[in-house]
């Protein structure tokens, strides 16, 4: 079939269904290196604005720090640009195995091994170990790279109500019939903030006969007393038998991904991981850069303290402003404005004044819990989020929200 | 018969998809499911599971759609088209 206007028609009555639901997503386009002050062209061809940004996952501030940087520069100069191969074939540098072997050092697994995205982690690593007489039991609200990983699993799957222990309980002794069980969560969640609590959940695990899958992509690095993510916070390190997370977010913000836990796991996953089979090997100079952020966040604690210092203030300051925020031990703090329109308005008020942040709403998060979500970075001061607590004042006291409950927020602008 | 189905779905979606929070959300047989976001289509299985094991039916994968568990009415005409 050729590409008819039949054909053009269908795909712009499609696109014309996700403006119509207030779904179409739009790039900016951004004149500066990822920071937390970043230049910003929206929409295309407008001028370029300052703007503070509030939304990036760049937690610890390394995605333009200058060690890193060098450091990729030396790793393109000693490894080359690309591999042109996959792993298995001709694309394993030394500088690979030595991330691999520094990743597990630093989340304290048994091995680990790198895809080209945590995306490709999850999308490959249960279909690789799992199968019909076996069963995965999901958090409600995991990302969504999980999802599609389960989907692509031949294991039966069932879900528990978000962090909810006893549901989750109920599950386990619903399913103790199958080969193997495993229980996934997020170790901090995504659009929440909140962490997963993991104690509890390797209490259940150990009690059911259970395996622990955990996606730690917003926690490493900076969770944890020394950064090694939500296993370090909740005393559990060692116990987790698989661990997912990216170089792209607080590891240096680059690409690139892992599966990283108990040593057969990982050999399965070389053996069968399909994304990690069919996909070129991370590029020699992420590889290197990424090495020199372990050796980075090995070296001292110092930006993650201050990242969880900034993201102290930024919750203290939008409390005490009366604002309706969730309650969490993260860099990831979601106002809640339950309505969608009122989310989106809020946002763009925002970036009149200033301020980059996005509006969330439903299906990306469920229906009647609208929001605004901030991440804060290491890269933050606290002059700026001083400056950016005005702003968000000043926007909350124009819609009227400000020391508004729920009830209250939802009784004026509806859900 | 009808009736005693129905109250015993509803008991199932307050205890499997709401929380405690959620105590006084009103929930009938008409009630959007799948679309107002309470039962969220990857979570379905579950109820789908729980029919098939309390009826003993089994409802093929192409039938459970997120349109036919849309509210407890089309639930309910679903499983019994499967009770022949």
């Amino acid at each position: 079939m050729a590409y008819s206007e039949q054909v053009r028609e269908a795909f712009r009555a499609e696109l014309e269904g996700i403006r119509e639901k207030g779904l179409y997503k739009e790039e900016r386009l951004i004149h500066s290196p990822q920071s937390a002050d970043i230049r910003v062209e929206y929409p295309e061809g407008a001028e370029v604005r300052e703007v503070i940004n509030l939304c990036s996952n760049n937690y610890l501030g390394l995605s333009s720090h200058p060690e890193v940087i060098r450091a990729a520069h030396e790793g393109l100069d000693a490894r080359g640009y690309g591999m042109s191969s996959v792993r298995f074939i001709c694309g394993t540098q030394d500088i690979h195995r030595k991330l691999e072997h520094a990743l597990s050092e630093f989340l304290d697994t048994e091995d680990t091994i790198l895809f080209p995205s945590c995306m490709d982690a999850n999308a490959g690593v249960f279909e690789a170990i799992l199968g019909p007489e076996d069963v995965m039991i999901s958090d409600r609200l995991v990302h969504a790279s999980i999802i599609d990983g389960i989907r692509l699993c031949k294991a039966m799957h069932d879900t528990y109500k978000h962090a909810n222990m006893k549901h989750l309980e109920q599950k386990l002794e619903e399913h103790q019939d199958k080969r193997l069980r495993m229980i996934i969560t997020d170790g901090v969640f995504s659009m929440d903030g909140d962490l997963a609590p993991l104690d509890e959940i390797v209490a259940l695990a150990q009690k059911y006969d259970a395996m622990v899958f955990v996606d730690d992509s917003h926690a490493s690095g900076f969770i944890g007393k020394t950064g090694r993510g939500t296993p370090e916070h909740f005393g559990v390190m060692g116990k987790i038998d698989i661990i997912t997370t990216t170089l792209g977010k607080g590891l240096g913000g680059a690409s690139g991904g892992c599966v990283a836990g108990r040593q057969e796991i990982v050999d399965l996953c070389r053996q069968r991981a399909r994304p990690y089979l069919f996909s070129n090997s991370v590029a020699p100079p992420i590889i290197s850069a990424s090495l020199k952020v372990l050796e980075i966040l090995s070296a001292t604690t110092e930006r993650r303290d201050r990242l969880e210092e900034n993201a102290r203030f930024w919750r203290q300051g939008l409390s005490e402003a009366g604002f309706v925020i969730k309650a969490g031990d993260s860099p990831i703090v979601p106002i809640m404005l339950f309505n969608a329109k009122l989310a989106q308005d809020f946002a763009r008020d925002l970036y009149e004044q200033g301020i980059y942040v996005t509006g969330f709403f439903f299906p990306v998060v469920p229906a009647g819990q609208a929001r605004i979500r901030t991440q804060l970075s290491a890269d933050h001061d606290i002059p700026m989020l001083e400056s950016a607590l005005v702003k968000f004042k000043a926007i909350g006291d124009k819609h009227g929200i400000l020391g508004l409950d729920k009830k209250a927020i939802i009784a004026k602008f509806g859900l | 018969m009808a009736e005693e189905m129905k109250d015993l779905i509803i008991d199932y979606i307050r205890n499997e998809y709401l929380d405690e929070e959620d105590d006084d959300m009103e929930l009938d047989e008409s009630t959007p499911l799948i679309t107002s976001g309470i039962v969220d289509s990857f979570s379905m299985v579950s109820l789908k599971r729980f029919l098939e094991k309390k009826y003993s039916i089994s409802i093929p994968d192409e039938e459970a759609t997120p349109d036919a568990f849309n509210s407890v009415t089309s639930i309910m005409t679903l499983v019994q088209r499967h009770l022949g």
